[in-house]
């Protein structure tokens, strides 16, 4: 395809023309494993993404388990990675600074289904989990008080935990980024540049960018890239699943990752406390169409609240704070696609990634390094950065709060009242290695109208913050990118129509 | 950790907290007030309408203009106050607060809780669709225009009629945008009759009553909802649906008492109003704690805001001097009754003011206060509406010892 190069000779001159080593389409949480990974060799990585900011898509709104692996079919990568990447969650975790509960996961058998929890059994063993044991009704009842008292026996697998799929997406992000990987946000590929089956390149809205290899890690895309790019073909089948969260207050009602046993559809509908203690209760499993719909459905809430009461019958459901909605990306050969194209060379798919992709994710990273180093040269590098910390004004010591605030005193003025967070994290957010451009970005970051009130409150009061710390006009602050602005217009002087 | 004490902690700024304040101050009581907002007097600050004060000062004031009554009197007085400071632990006799200066440590003799109240939002009535921008709570969307000049939106739906829907329908109009409907699950509306005719009627915007939300639709930025109409027992009819283009859906469907502090206190709490339970003195549960304002019921004037506010202060001032054990008459809500306040009666030498709301519009409605079976009281009204609080007062010579206080609805359901 000669026009690649007529094209490269068109760059204008003054513009840098730089060759990238390493291209990942997508800053989910895969994407930024495979950041993070890779930050670690002297090698020139660049991020793009479509949103404008880290886990826009499945990232975002999942069920947040680090599952214990005791699900998927031995032999697969999904079993391999599932194992692989739980045991690394403790240290990961510690190193980004974010949190991670250990707090183990229940399947739930009622009466007549004990056999099923004996084959996860056998299958968690065959996948190498351990710690696994069924455990009886009254142990079950001992440490989950408010489970349906119809309960015959569980699963207990102690490995299993819960992370913020956000924060750790961010983390990943963070250390990459400091460690010299380029993030480009609000950029869609729109094409891939080969050149005698090799890749050159991808076409995005804002250009060419060239590099000698590129992951995709495109999420509910990745199919379609991988056709743009003409390598071994597959397909996912976009997949719903809606949530419910529910207020904080109720922290301690749920102690475990409570699941059904599971069925021919999946795991069912689950109910689990988060890391910062709400609970939440899902998901559905829809096949869609639309790679873009996580619109919620009130079939699919009902849904939800009919599973979540088999396991939990008096679940006060007045407390329900938010519902949401998020896209699987399901691999229709039923296994996680990781490889490099034998068809394109420098082309590698990080596809399918669908449950337990959110557990599998660190080792899903080492696994694509190790697909790169199959390609190119890369020397380690001498010296790594710390993620630079985060401030938690909120769950400091007194101590370390009157510290902050005689240091910065808008760590003391508290804008978000629900979860307590401060106008100098908000303004931290914004500087951040990845910075906060969006509302919705603040609230992934600090928590900032993630409360209760759902930023009723401190929603208007950010917009001012935000205007000021970023240096743009309200108008052109966005909830989670271009086309989503929060409000149109400055009052007419006048007024009336 | 900078610690103090104080005779009487006030938590708010709002008019339930400058209240208190200012009539605790007047008894005597040495008095702080927490306020966590940068300035005093809480929502009425965004509320640039008039309707406030008709009752306390015989006049039509806008909510600034009441706050500042207060705001003046409470500056020129003796009561300490703190701003942008927030209550972040809270135990009997015992507060603590951080602020830009540090976290403050304060004993307090009395605590008046006066936080208010916060919007429903559309997570807790879980209307379906994706998430895009263009949907806020009617007093988020009050503040952005009143306080920070910027508009929200250009072509309306408002979800809710209550009053802060039914002032933004107004504002909205009168700042250019188009409003295209107010849309009210119930088939009457919880706002003001006189904010029905003055907001809506007078702008021609429709009221759809027993109509309802059940779609969002606009993947960045709202471009339209569908609106259905619900039956008797509120649910969506199948083929009533209606596809209305907008860019601002604005939520009114609802307050509820912002009592996170109240959590923290182990006070009981009352299902029906979303706050304390407290008696005539609007002592909680808890020895030493007093509410007032809407963190104990929503309200639907200030006026009686204020009033309520000023009977906490002589409640708490008077409990700081003669500590008296709390016994209690329960008050319970009979027929047609959605809530009472206070919840109990201690017996003492006052005459008591029962402040309650209506389940269902009553007209010729008839209100029946008794005690084992006998009439202590009754009261007739051309007409009740949930929207509005009905007061009777119980003089203390009517006042049982024992036993409970039944308070009934009747009359002819409209």
């Amino acid at each position: 395809m000669p026009w690649v190069i007529v094209v490269a000779l068109f760059v204008p001159q003054k513009e840098m023309v730089t060759m990238y080593d390493v291209i990942i389409i997508g800053a989910g949480v895969v994407g930024c494993a495979a950041a993070h990974s890779l930050s670690r060799y002297n090698l020139n990585v660049a991020v793009l993404e479509k949103g404008a900011d880290v886990a826009t898509g499945t990232s975002r709104a999942n069920s947040g388990i680090v599952h214990a692996g005791y699900d998927p079919r031995p032999g697969t990568l999904m079993a391999e990675l599932n194992v692989q990447g739980n045991a690394m969650y403790p240290d990961l975790c510690r190193k980004l600074d974010i949190p991670f509960r250990q707090l183990g996961s229940l399947v739930v058998a009622t009466a007549g289904k004990e056999e099923q929890l004996k084959k996860l059994l056998a299958r968690g063993r065959a996948n190498g989990v351990t710690g696994l044991s069924i455990i009886g009704r009254d142990a079950v009842l001992d440490c989950e008080p408010k489970i349906n008292t119809q309960v015959e026996a569980a699963l207990y697998a102690p490995s299993a935990g819960i992370v913020s799929p956000w924060e750790l997406t961010l983390a990943l992000a963070e250390t990459a980024a400091v460690n010299g990987v380029e993030f480009r946000f609000n950029t869609k590929v729109t094409g891939i540049l080969t050149h005698e089956d090799s890749v050159q390149g991808v076409e995005t809205q804002h250009g060419k960018l060239w590099t000698r290899v590129v992951i995709n890690a495109a999420g509910v895309y990745a199919d379609i890239l991988t056709q743009l790019a003409g390598a071994e073909r597959y397909d996912i089948l976009p997949r719903k699943g809606e949530y419910l969260l529910l207020d904080k207050d109720l922290d301690g009602y749920v102690q475990h990752v409570v699941f059904p046993v599971p069925t021919a559809l999946g795991k069912g509908t689950l109910v689990l406390p988060t890391v910062e203690g709400n609970i939440l209760a899902g998901p559905t499993a829809v096949d869609v169409e639309e790679r873009e719909d996580v619109a919620t459905t009130e079939a699919g809430l009902a849904q939800v609240k009919e599973g979540a009461a088999r396991l939990f019958p008096d679940l006060p459901w007045n407390k329900v704070i938010t519902s949401f909605a998020g896209l699987r990306a399901v691999p229709a050969d039923g296994d996680f696609v990781l490889r490099s194209s034998a068809r394109v060379r420098g082309w590698i798919d990080a596809g399918g990634i669908q449950s337990p992709g959110l557990t599998a994710a660190p080792a899903i990273g080492e696994k694509l390094t190790q697909l790169v180093a199959g390609q190119l040269d890369m020397p380690p590098k001498a010296h790594l950065l710390p993620r630079p910390e985060v401030l938690r004004i909120r769950e400091m010591s007194l101590a370390d709060r009157e510290k902050w605030i005689a240091e910065n005193p808008s760590y003391g003025q508290i804008v978000c009242r629900c979860e307590g967070v401060s106008q100098g994290e908000i303004v931290d957010a914004i500087q951040r290695p990845i910075p906060a451009t969006t509302l919705d970005g603040i609230k992934q970051r600090t928590r900032a109208g993630g409360g209760r009130c759902q930023g009723g409150f401190c929603q208007p009061r950010m917009l001012t913050i935000m205007a000021r710390e970023l240096g743009i006009s309200p108008m052109e602050i966005t909830k989670f990118g271009p086309g989503s602005e929060l409000v149109t217009d400055y009052l007419s002087k006048g007024g009336g129509r | 950790m900078k610690k103090s004490s104080s005779e009487l902690v006030v938590i708010g700024g709002g008019p339930a907290g400058m209240g208190a304040a200012l009539e605790a101050s007047q008894l005597g009581a040495k008095v702080l007030m927490l306020e966590r907002d940068a300035d005093l007097g809480g929502i009425l600050q965004q509320c640039i309408h008039t309707g406030f004060g008709l009752h306390l000062f015989g006049e039509e004031l806008t909510g600034g203009e009441y706050a500042q009554r207060f705001i003046d009197r409470v500056r020129d007085g003796k009561i300490e106050v703190l701003t942008d400071t927030m209550v972040t632990e809270i135990a009997p006799g015992r507060v603590q607060a951080v602020n830009s200066s540090g976290v403050q440590d304060i004993k307090a003799g009395a605590i008046i809780l006066a936080m208010g109240c916060r919007e429903r939002t559309r997570g807790a009535i879980n209307i379906p669709g994706p998430r895009p921008a263009g949907i806020y709570t009617a007093g988020a969307a009050q503040r952005l225009i009143n306080i920070q000049g910027l508009l929200p939106g250009r072509r309306a739906v408002i979800l809710g009629s209550g009053d802060i829907g039914l002032i933004m329908a107004r504002r909205l109009t009168l700042e250019g945008a188009k409003v295209e409907a107010v849309a009210e699950l119930m088939p009457w509306s919880n706002g003001l009759a006189r904010n029905i005719a003055q907001c809506l009627d007078d702008f021609s915007i429709p009221l759809l009553l027993s109509t309802t939300v059940v779609q969002v639709h606009g993947h960045r930025r709202l471009e339209g909802v569908t609106l259905a109409q619900v039956d008797e027992d509120l649910q969506p009819m199948p083929g009533s649906e209606r596809y209305m283009p907008c860019d601002l859906l604005l939520l009114s469907v609802g307050l509820i008492p912002e009592n996170e502090l109240s959590g923290q206190l182990g006070l009981e709490m009352d299902p029906r109003t979303g706050g304390p339970v407290v008696d005539q003195f609007l002592h909680t549960s808890v020895d030493g704690v007093f509410a007032c304002g809407n963190v104990l019921h929503v309200h639907d004037l200030v006026d009686f805001v204020t009033m309520e506010s000023r009977r906490a202060a002589a409640g708490a001032v008077q409990w700081l001097s003669h500590r008296q054990p709390q016994s209690s008459v329960p008050v319970r809500a009979g027929a047609n009754i959605a809530y009472i306040v206070p919840q109990r009666l201690t017996p003492g030498d006052g005459a008591v003011t029962l402040l309650f709301r209506v389940q269902q519009p009553m007209t010729k409605a008839k209100f029946t206060v008794s005690a084992g079976g006998h009439c202590l009281l009754h009261k007739t009204v051309p007409r009740a509406l949930p929207a509005e609080m009905v007061e009777l007062r119980l003089p203390a010579t009517k006042m049982p010892t024992t036993g409970e206080i039944l308070i009934d609805c009747g009359g002819e359901q409209r």
